[in-house]
């Protein structure tokens, strides 16, 4: 059975297109808008993976991922790769202080998402 | 040699000068001040700094008081350069020789002075700029939009090259996705550009808000005729509206309708006629007393005191005033200079001026004189009063702010007065118990 990700992001067109390539490279791909309620999203899928944008209208992609790692459960533990919008070096700190697996700034290339994912999740 | 233009200001200068009116040779004013005639003219050239005993025995040979020679007009171009000095220790200006810098150049001083402030008034709108970008939530909002649309787009075209087999129902949908994520890239670099620009980079707009009322005021000489004497409606905008970029940004013109409202009503209140009435004939002022004559406390007295202009104050005998306030974090937020009494623009001032006394004794008027250390040593009378910011209401503590009002004072009692500095870096006074942070000014023995 393929692996699961959820992308968290709010930008539909790349969604499209990581929905895209995560699929051709043999990924089950759902995805989820808003950040209001992306951590009961989170836990009702139980994803394999998360690919998390931090700026998401209602809440943060910081503030989600605190949720989740102070949280019981798979999503203490989940995988998660965070999108962010500034490259800056205390964003990054930040991001790997509250526990993201891995931190990548866009724009970013097709190729590096693929590699970030298959590198944190084994297909 | 090239000597101060402008009647001579610089102490060397000011003893040559009196010396050459009473029709002094040199070697006899020497000989008076038990100094060798070519030490004196080494003091009359700026060579050599001078105070204390030398400065009261030149002075007395030339039936002066000594604060006529020592106290000039130079001690803000002084003051600047010091700070300037402070700023770039590393470059090793000669602190000692300052005077004489002066003396000798004064146009490349005047330079230099300038270039400081403005180096300092540069990196503070760097600083604005960089807060800016960290902290503006919409300037954030619109570049993460652009990143996020470049990355859909960027995203979309690696896809159509990569796939050569891709499929015409996805090769047509990345194809209609890129056309529409470049028209919301064109639209949002335009906004951010729009923000970036909105008039909010001009170098006026990025001083403070407080830098920009202050200049505003000071380009009014802190006196509105237009404010006197009943203001007609819409003076206040009247005068908002010729200010221009000098209060470039929206806080700076709401923090100078403020400051303009409460000076009509004020003026309204206290009119300068009666005012200068009730001024004593070229004796020091007591706000405290003045303000109880008119029934209005303390510290509104001082407000309306330094809004006076000089030649209404001149009719009784009084110098320009100068006025300085803070709130009860000590931070100032009204700075209405001396000549003589520079106020700091960057940083915090002297913690041992009677303005901070007043905040840990509220509603005590503080009366004294101080001397300002440095150079010219001058003397000042403060009158200093801490009080509650709006009416009193029921069970909460007030917020205090404090207000001193500066008078030149008239050296007739020069010693023994506490001594204060300007701010920690460019103040000479040793031992202070009230510094915090080493000078760049060794304390002068002369």
């Amino acid at each position: 059975m393929s692996k699961s990700v959820l992308v968290v992001e709010d930008e539909p067109n790349i969604i499209e297109a990581i929905s895209f390539i995560l699929s051709r490279d043999g990924w089950h791909v759902s995805s989820h808008s808003n950040g209001e309620d992306a951590v009961e999203a989170i836990r009702a899928r139980a994803p394999d993976l998360v690919i998390l944008d931090v700026m998401l209208p209602g809440r943060s992609g910081y503030d989600i991922l605190r949720e989740l790692r102070a949280g019981e459960g798979a999503g203490a533990n989940l995988p998660v790769l965070m999108l962010t919008a500034r490259g800056q070096t205390k964003d990054r700190a930040l991001a790997e202080e509250i526990g993201a697996s891995r931190f990548m700034s866009k724009p970013f290339s097709n190729a590096e998402v693929l590699e970030a994912v298959n590198a944190l999740v084994a297909p | 040699m090239a000597e101060r233009g402008r009647g001579g200001s610089l102490t060397g200068t000011r003893i040559r000068e009196r010396r050459n009116l009473v029709g002094m040779r040199q070697a006899e004013l020497a000989r008076r001040a038990g100094i060798s005639a070519s030490y004196l003219n080494l003091i009359e050239h700026n060579r050599r700094r001078i105070g204390g005993k030398l400065l009261l025995s030149l002075a007395e040979a030339l039936g002066v008081e000594p604060s006529a020679l020592s106290e000039g007009a130079e001690a803000a171009l002084l003051a600047q350069l010091r700070q300037a000095a402070a700023d770039r220790p590393e470059a090793g200006a000669d602190l000692e020789r300052i005077e004489e810098f002066v003396g000798r150049f004064p146009g490349w001083a005047q330079l230099v002075a300038q270039q400081g402030q403005r180096l300092g008034a540069l990196q503070q709108a760097v600083e604005a700029l960089t807060d800016r970008l960290t902290h503006d939530p919409h300037l954030a909002a619109s570049l993460h939009e652009v990143l996020s649309t470049v990355t859909a787009i960027h995203a979309s075209a690696e896809i159509l090259v990569a796939e050569k087999e891709l499929e015409p129902e996805w090769r047509d949908r990345f194809n209609r996705n890129i056309r529409e994520d470049s028209a919301r890239l064109a639209e949002g670099a335009r906004r951010l550009v729009e923000e970036l620009d909105e008039g909010e980079t001009s170098e006026a707009a990025i001083a403070s808000p407080q830098d920009q009322v202050e200049g505003f005021l000071s380009d009014h000489g802190f006196h509105f005729p237009a404010l006197e004497g009943g203001a007609e409606d819409g003076a206040v905008e009247a005068l908002l509206s010729t200010a221009g970029e000098r209060l470039g940004s929206g806080a700076a013109r709401l923090m100078a309708r403020r400051v303009l409202d409460r000076y009509a009503r004020e003026a309204a209140a206290l009119p300068v006629s009666a005012v200068i009435e009730a001024l004593p004939e070229g004796v020091v002022l007591d706000p405290a007393a003045l303000g109880a004559r008119f029934g209005v406390d303390a510290g509104r007295m001082m407000r309306r005191l330094a809004t006076l202009p000089a030649d209404r104050l001149a009719e009784k005998g009084q110098a320009p005033l100068g006025l300085v306030a803070c709130d009860a974090s000590g931070t100032l937020t009204f700075r209405k200079p001396l000549d003589r009494f520079p106020l700091p623009r960057f940083g915090a001032a002297c913690p041992l001026w009677p303005l901070f006394q007043a905040l840990s004794r509220p509603m005590m008027p503080i009366a004294g004189k101080i001397r300002l250390a440095g150079r010219s040593e001058g003397v000042f009378v403060t009158h200093a009063i801490a009080q509650p910011v709006g009416a009193p209401v029921a069970n909460r503590d007030p917020t205090f702010e404090a207000h001193m009002l500066i008078q030149p004072g008239r050296a007739e009692d020069p010693v023994d007065l506490p001594r204060v500095g300007v701010t920690c870096r460019i103040c000479p006074k040793a031992d202070c118990r009230g510094r915090r942070e080493p000078s760049i000014m060794a304390e002068s023995g002369g």
